[in-house]
């Protein structure tokens, strides 16, 4: 075979992979939109599901917006909690080079652990502290979930602040815990902010891990040992149904998740962009 | 009184050192009691039943206390096994475009739609598998190949509603297409610029350039980045429940229905307390799971370090 041939060749295939590839993607946002949009209405967003919701008749998803914002969002804090300390010991504490690599692994390991099995382990933890489903429940489950992503995504951006700043600190006298908080931490905060917000993105859409440990309610999230709603589970019920009118409130509910994933995720992008520019380099 | 301070500065740096190890250590054993958690609550059943008959028994009536994963077992690996075989060629093509070839506008506007929608949460991916992917498959694609290509055993259908091992492996495939090619367009940009240089300068077109050295010297990488789809397609759970068909049995052809393991745990949440061993079985399918994702990431380590070795 000619190789000028060859070169065209797969040229062209590669042009097709990709042409086929960004067009599911972009088929998957469309049919979304095209089917959620006509559903949707200022009731599905503003009301909570009234009697016979899901036989056809008024309300909206109130419930399950504010209760997948609760839930990513505690999620959300809590995992921060976790992974900053880890990160941090990771970084600049780290003494232990064999717990560095243990732990590395382990988050390794958590990183590829599908959703289910982080809801089935949160059931058994709600079984064995003798709670029920509920927002806590939900919560600690997605925390796990995120940490090895949080980790991970903080780790990248600590690695990218030079080593002369950490040095300096040290040099003027400053402890790790002070070059930590007022050097390492203030130089890392737009991609820790990036990084939560992506971490945020991951714990709304996911409804595997919740579908045990957050179960669902009607109600607005007020407690945190109540049940609580999730939208991801909202359009997983809703499309369950026979009925065709709940059919579409599922499309709409999924046009609401994917329009909340995007502004997110969106919005992590431009704020990186814009708060990089004050770093030091 | 400055003595005082730095006594106070120092003692709190140690506690802080203290607690960071403390959480690094909780995160390191995170694994272990996730492992433990499951074990314990899935050991009245395995006091029965060893893990292996388990695995290798493929009845499923939770009723008489029978529990085999068989079934389940093979309806992952199908869905799986066939969504790699869909996802990995046209990844790797575009990585390769996108990484080689295409100008920098290009490539930065392809990675930033691309990153954009591995957000896209997977119910989602399954109501698009519901609305779009299965309709196909049930007006097009199973009556052609019943037409056409009815001869071979693994084309034949007898499953006239389009879901099944095709529709889910197809969702499953899309989901994975950006993780797969942002992890091979970043190993493929890794490979030094002077490598790809004596290889234009001995004449080569661009093309036996990628093949003979790039994709050569990338190999491990881009292997590493077809096992990290491969740990994360397996454990879906929601999108493809939502279009494999869900039928416990050993599918026969791509357009049986299938039961992928994750699909059972989820769908039995509701009644697995009312069945005597069944949250055992259940949560004893989550141990399998965790353990497959633990043999996964422990080879794919061993892989790479290896390849690195062998590489310097």
């Amino acid at each position: 075979m000619n190789k000028h041939f060859e070169e065209r060749l797969f040229v062209g295939l590669m042009l097709a992979s990709l042409a086929f590839i960004v067009g599911v993607l972009i088929l998957i946002l469309a049919t979304v939109l095209i089917k959620g949009l006509p559903a949707l209405n200022l009731a599905m967003l503003t009301q909570t599901p009234r009697g016979g919701y899901y036989l056809g008749k008024e309300g909206g998803i109130l419930n399950a917006i504010t209760g997948s914002l609760a839930l990513a969002g505690g999620a959300t804090l809590l995992s921060c909690l976790m992974a900053l300390p880890v990160v941090l010991y990771l970084q600049v504490f780290a003494k232990n080079a064999r717990l560095v690599e243990l732990a590395r692994l382990s988050l390794d390991v958590l990183w590829g652990v599908p959703s289910i099995v982080y809801g089935a382990f949160g059931f058994t933890l709600l079984l064995f502290l003798g709670l029920r489903a509920s927002l806590l429940g939900g919560i600690i489950a997605l925390a796990l979930l995120e940490l090895p992503i949080l980790v991970r995504a903080m780790e990248e951006v600590m690695l990218m602040i030079p080593f002369d700043l950490k040095e300096a600190s040290y040099a003027l006298g400053a402890t790790r815990l002070e070059t930590s908080l007022r050097v390492v931490l203030r130089q890392a905060a737009p991609g820790l902010f990036t990084a939560l917000l992506l971490a945020f993105g991951r714990a709304i859409g996911d409804a595997a891990a919740v579908l045990f440990t957050a179960g669902y309610t009607d109600r607005l999230p007020t407690s945190l040992l109540r049940p609580v709603a999730s939208l991801p589970l909202a359009v997983f019920f809703q499309l369950g149904t026979p009925v065709p009118e709940v059919r579409e409130r599922a499309y709409a509910s999924a046009l609401v998740l994917t329009v909340i994933i995007l502004i997110i995720s969106l919005g992590a992008r431009l704020l990186s962009r814009r708060l990089t520019k004050y770093m030091i380099r | 009184m400055t003595g005082q301070r730095t006594r106070w500065r120092l003692r709190l740096d140690r506690l802080a050192g203290r607690v960071m190890a403390g959480m690094t250590i909780f995160a390191a054993s995170l694994v272990l009691l996730i492992g433990l958690g499951l074990l314990a609550r899935s050991r009245p059943l395995l006091d029965i039943q060893p893990l292996g008959e388990l695995l290798t028994a493929s009845t499923w009536r939770p009723l008489r206390g029978e529990f085999g994963f068989l079934p389940f077992i093979v309806g992952t690996l199908w869905v799986t096994g066939l969504g790699m075989v869909l996802a990995v060629p046209p990844c790797l093509l575009s990585a390769i475009y996108l990484a080689e070839y295409a100008p920098r506008r290009v490539r930065d506007a392809a990675k930033t739609l691309i990153d954009l929608l591995a957000g896209i949460p997977s119910v989602v991916f399954g109501l698009w598998g519901i609305l779009v992917v299965v309709p196909i498959i049930r007006d097009f694609v199973t009556p052609w190949a019943n037409t056409y290509l009815g001869f071979i055993p693994l084309l034949r259908s007898d499953n006239p509603t389009g879901y099944g091992v095709l529709a889910g492996s197809i969702v499953l495939a899309v989901m994975i297409f950006p993780i797969i090619i942002s992890v091979i367009e970043e190993v493929l940009r890794a490979v030094p610029d002077g490598l790809r240089e004596a290889a234009l300068a001995l004449g080569a077109t661009r093309w036996q350039m990628v093949k003979g050295v790039v994709l050569r010297r990338s190999l491990p990488g881009v292997i590493a980045a077809i096992v990290l789809g491969f740990s994360r397609a397996f454990g879906e759970t929601m999108a493809v429940m939502m279009v494999v068909g869900n039928v416990p049995q050993l599918p026969r052809s791509l357009f049986d229905a299938a039961y992928p393991l994750p699909a059972l745990i989820a769908n039995n949440y509701g009644e697995m307390m009312s069945i005597p061993l069944y949250d055992a079985a259940l949560l004893a399918a989550a141990l399998v799971l965790l353990l497959i994702v633990l043999l996964f990431t422990i080879v794919a380590r061993l892989m790479l370090l290896r390849a690195v070795r062998r590489a310097t």
